[in-house]
């Protein structure tokens, strides 16, 4: 009997053991899961994914590899991968553009019913624009939104200040102030510092800051009405007094900042303007934590921040010609100017390889999940390092986590206030998101924005150089099936 | 008897016959030993040469569940040479000046002496003839290109860009290697350590030494900005001028390969022997007698051998221009291997691997001409 009472003593304990564990359990659901999510070398991006991976392992029980690859290797190896059904990675934080690639082949998982289902997620904080242009693609959502992208204008409030300068409202302005503080010792250590720096790296982003400085002429009746293509019948609009009027702002610009400039990317120019050597700079939203990081920023509560400078004329598309702004031809004009803010690349996002296997594409989700969450997302935003700039409504709304950065109250509603602007405005240029994006943006269009930077290409030389080969790979592709895409991606029915 | 007679018969068929398969078996061992390595090479290179031929003749496009490949025919090569590729491969042709014309009468010139001089000489064939009759017109075509895209008002495309790169990096490095060599045979103090300390260049990866003097060229900042401070440089911005950058890719290369040609022409100088040159001090010969009539010939066969890898390793330089200029600026540093990465990136597989096939012509073309014209001449001499 004793023996049977000493078997039941065991088998009663064990069941508390086992009771015990079963919390761990239940919270480790993912146990024995492994997800390799690929994302470019950081450590923007990567940094916040490494970072809060360990505390995502300890609470669901799933490993997670997170994989870089350089930026411009990203777009090739993700479709590499999926093409050839390698399937080396489960999921991906990247650009959303290249959706017009990848949705169609069939590559990425609908993630429609999964962000409804997910409470904790709450989708629906996150700025419709970043929902419908970030994550949805033809009324289905592939990504989980983890970063913001606008780009906007930066600008040393103390040197404006004290000169009794305005923040730049139109390009005009931008190359005035530039012109003024060019040559000038900015930071007090006696050496000429900069009026303005840019990215102008060729295979970097100089595409981008091209396009926000040509998106005013070329872009003036709203979202619908496209920077990049007629949407009637798909003829580039880069060759026009437009077109020009950038690229002739940008070619002033290349003088007006350091002498490499040409060989300059975002963290030339970034690390530059937060060290206190440039007047002026066009950037996404990460100059603004990372100018109140203590670690390496000269320049704390000295920058500001306003939406992207604008034109007071446009460009006439029935003539090709430059015009003044009136009501009717910019609707959207602030004080005659015409501002076209452009939400440049559209802000990284996570996505699933629809081939994963389904327990690995749950994990997958609810790490994508998580670090959308506004309870991290909230702090991953306010760190310059991590490259993730504010999409939610909380991220705008709830001062706290920058505050907490180090960012005074003035900076941070300043800062928050350029990007919101930039965010409702209803003539917001959309990037281009279409098969073969690539081709078209990083390497037609780099390749003679470069050309022209260095003298190679006139303005009219590059403008017909563009035009030519995206007329070209336009129709390899498809006329009719690329506008399909480039119409969709505006949300124009026609 | 009969039955006696069958059975030495049969043995003696069987003898016979297993001799036969022997002598046949020996006969094919040689082809059997080396059919494996035979399908390992076609398995391993011929398989992908021809395989990347054929892609370079499609466009690759995705469609739902894998990939499509069309077939172009050679619209991918007529991109480069006549379509909207042209100035970027080739680069931007104008219409000859007067110092141009000049320069290509007198290369010409040169083309046409030679080849009249093989015609009188005595070994003269019609497949010689013909051989240097394509090699001339080829070379002259190639000449052409870089004149009238370099000393004139026009553009270099990335095929003469990496044909300069090839010829004044492999130049340089000659010279440089050679008289390294000759200082390092002297008895010099201190000269064992100069032989690690020159070797060393080798061994650091190339994005390294691209990282390197990425930091060495920037002006603004870095290691040698005392320097350029001093000399009140710091406006001014190597990888911003077409030429300063593409000078700054060719001393990046030259300093990471001179040391390659050095090891190689040291070993062959230190194994020569002493005799001929305690002869010629004998006979009064001076230092410069001594080298050009006695050491350089007997180098030469080294020196053709190590020339000639290295050439083929210049025409696939990218590491260099695509960390320290990303082929900027505009296009002013970009190689061929860059300009088919370029293109791969974008994913237009069909128009990379044309690039690709255009290099290995232009390769081939060198390689052949160089070992046919130069290197048994070379060899003879020697």
């Amino acid at each position: 009997m004793s023996r049977y009472l000493a078997r039941a003593l065991v088998l009663m304990v064990g069941l508390l053991v086992a009771c015990n564990s079963s919390t761990p359990t239940s919270n480790a659901q993912f146990s024995g899961t492994t997800i390799r999510v690929v994302t470019f070398t950081g450590p923007q991006i990567a940094e916040p994914l490494q970072r809060r991976a360990p505390d995502f392992e300890k609470a669901t029980g799933a490993k997670v590899e997170i994989i870089t690859v350089p930026f411009s290797d990203l777009y090739q190896k993700l479709l590499t991968d999926f093409a050839t059904k390698t399937n080396s990675y489960d999921a991906t934080v990247f650009d959303p553009q290249w959706m017009g690639d990848y949705v169609p082949a069939g590559y990425l998982e609908d993630l429609t019913d999964r962000v409804k289902n997910d409470s904790a997620l709450q989708w629906n904080d996150i700025a419709p624009f970043f929902r419908d242009f970030s994550a949805t693609f033809k009324g289905k959502v592939y990504t989980v939104p983890l970063d913001g992208d606008f780009q906007m204008v930066y600008y040393r409030t103390d040197l404006l200040q004290k000169d009794g300068l305005q923040p730049p409202a139109t390009w005009d302005d931008y190359i005035s102030i530039a012109k003024h503080f060019q040559g000038k010792d900015l930071n007090g250590d006696g050496k000429p510092d900069y009026g303005s720096c840019l990215a102008m790296k060729r295979s970097a982003q100089s595409y981008w800051m091209y396009i926000s400085i040509a998106a005013a002429f070329l872009q003036s009746q709203g979202t619908k009405q496209g920077t990049f293509f007629n949407t009637d019948n798909m003829q580039p609009l880069m060759n026009n007094a437009g077109a020009a009027a950038g690229l002739d702002i940008y070619k002033q610009l290349s003088k007006l900042g350091p002498p490499d400039q040409l060989n300059n990317d975002v963290g030339d120019s970034r690390g530059l303007f937060v060290t206190g050597r440039c007047a002026l700079s066009l950037d996404w939203g990460d100059i603004g934590p990372l100018a109140v990081d203590p670690t390496q920023s000269k320049v704390q509560d000295k920058v500001g921040a306003v939406i992207l400078p604008g034109s007071k004329r446009v460009l006439d598309r029935t003539t090709g010609q430059l015009v003044d702004c009136n009501a009717t031809i910019c609707p959207y004009a602030t004080n005659g100017v015409n501002h076209s803010p452009f939400a440049a690349f559209g802000g990284w996002s996570g996505a699933i390889n629809k081939a994963a296997p389904s327990k690995v594409k749950d994990a997958a989700f609810a790490f994508l999940s998580y670090m959308s969450q506004p309870a991290q997302s909230s702090v991953d935003v306010t760190i310059g390092k991590t490259g993730f700039n504010p999409y939610r409504t909380t991220h705008f709304t709830n001062l706290g986590p920058w505050l907490s950065s180090g960012m005074s109250e003035t900076a941070a509603k300043n800062y928050l206030g350029a990007i919101q602007a930039s965010l409702q405005s209803p003539n917001m240029v959309l990037d281009l998101r279409i098969p073969q994006t690539a081709f078209y943006q990083q390497t037609a269009l780099d390749t003679a924005l470069a050309q022209f930077l260095a003298g190679e290409l006139s303005a009219s030389q590059t403008m017909a150089q563009i035009t030519n080969q995206w007329n070209s790979k336009t129709d390899e592709i498809g006329r009719p099936s690329q506008l399909e895409a480039y119409r969709s991606s505006l949300s124009v029915t026609k | 008897m009969s039955g006696q007679a069958s059975t030495r018969a049969v043995p003696m068929t069987t003898s016979s016959r297993w001799s036969l398969l022997v002598v046949r078996l020996d006969r094919s061992a040689g082809a059997v030993f080396i059919l494996p390595a035979v399908l390992v090479i076609l398995t391993f290179s011929i398989f992908p040469l021809l395989a990347s031929l054929y892609v370079s003749l499609t466009r690759l496009s995705f469609s739902e569940g894998g990939i499509h490949l069309t077939f172009v025919g050679l619209g991918n090569y007529a991109k480069l040479v006549v379509g909207i590729d042209r100035t970027h491969f080739i680069g931007v042709t104008v219409p000859l000046t007067p110092v141009t014309a000049a320069v290509l009468f007198v290369v010409y010139g040169g083309f046409a002496f030679l080849l009249v001089r093989y015609l009188r000489g005595p070994g003269r064939s019609v497949l010689g003839f013909v051989g240097r009759l394509v090699t001339a017109v080829i070379a002259g075509a190639l000449v052409w290109l870089v004149v009238d895209t370099v000393m004139t008002s026009g553009r270099p495309g990335t095929l003469v860009v990496t044909l300069i790169y090839v010829s004044v990096d492999v130049s340089v490095q000659y010279l440089l290697a050679l008289g390294l060599a000759l200082l390092v045979v002297q008895r010099l103090p201190g000269r064992r350590l100069f032989r690690v300390v020159f070797l060393l260049p080798m061994m650091i990866t190339p994005v390294g030494v691209a990282y390197l003097f990425r930091m060495l060229t920037d002006t603004s900042k870095g290691p040698l900005y005392p320097l350029w401070a001093h000399f009140g440089l710091t406006d001014v911005s190597w990888v911003t001028n077409p030429w300063g950058a593409r000078l700054a890719v060719m001393i990046g290369d030259v300093w990471q390969w001179t040391p390659f040609i050095f090891i190689v022409l040291l070993a062959s100088i230190e194994s020569l022997p002493v005799e001929l040159n305690e002869a010629a001090v004998v006979d009064g010969a001076n230092r410069w007698q001594m080298f050009w009539a006695i050491t350089f010939p007997q180098i030469l066969p080294a020196t053709a051998t190590v020339v000639l890898i290295r050439l083929i390793e210049a025409f696939k330089i990218v590491d260099l221009p695509n960390v320290l200029t990303n082929g900027g600026p505009g296009t002013a540093t970009e190689s061929l291997t860059l300009h088919a990465y370029t293109i791969w990136r974008a994913l237009d597989i069909g128009g990379s691997a044309a690039v690709a096939y255009m290099l290995l012509i232009v390769v081939t073309f060198v390689g052949i001409a160089y070992v046919n014209l130069f290197r048994r001449r070379v060899a003879a001499m020697a």
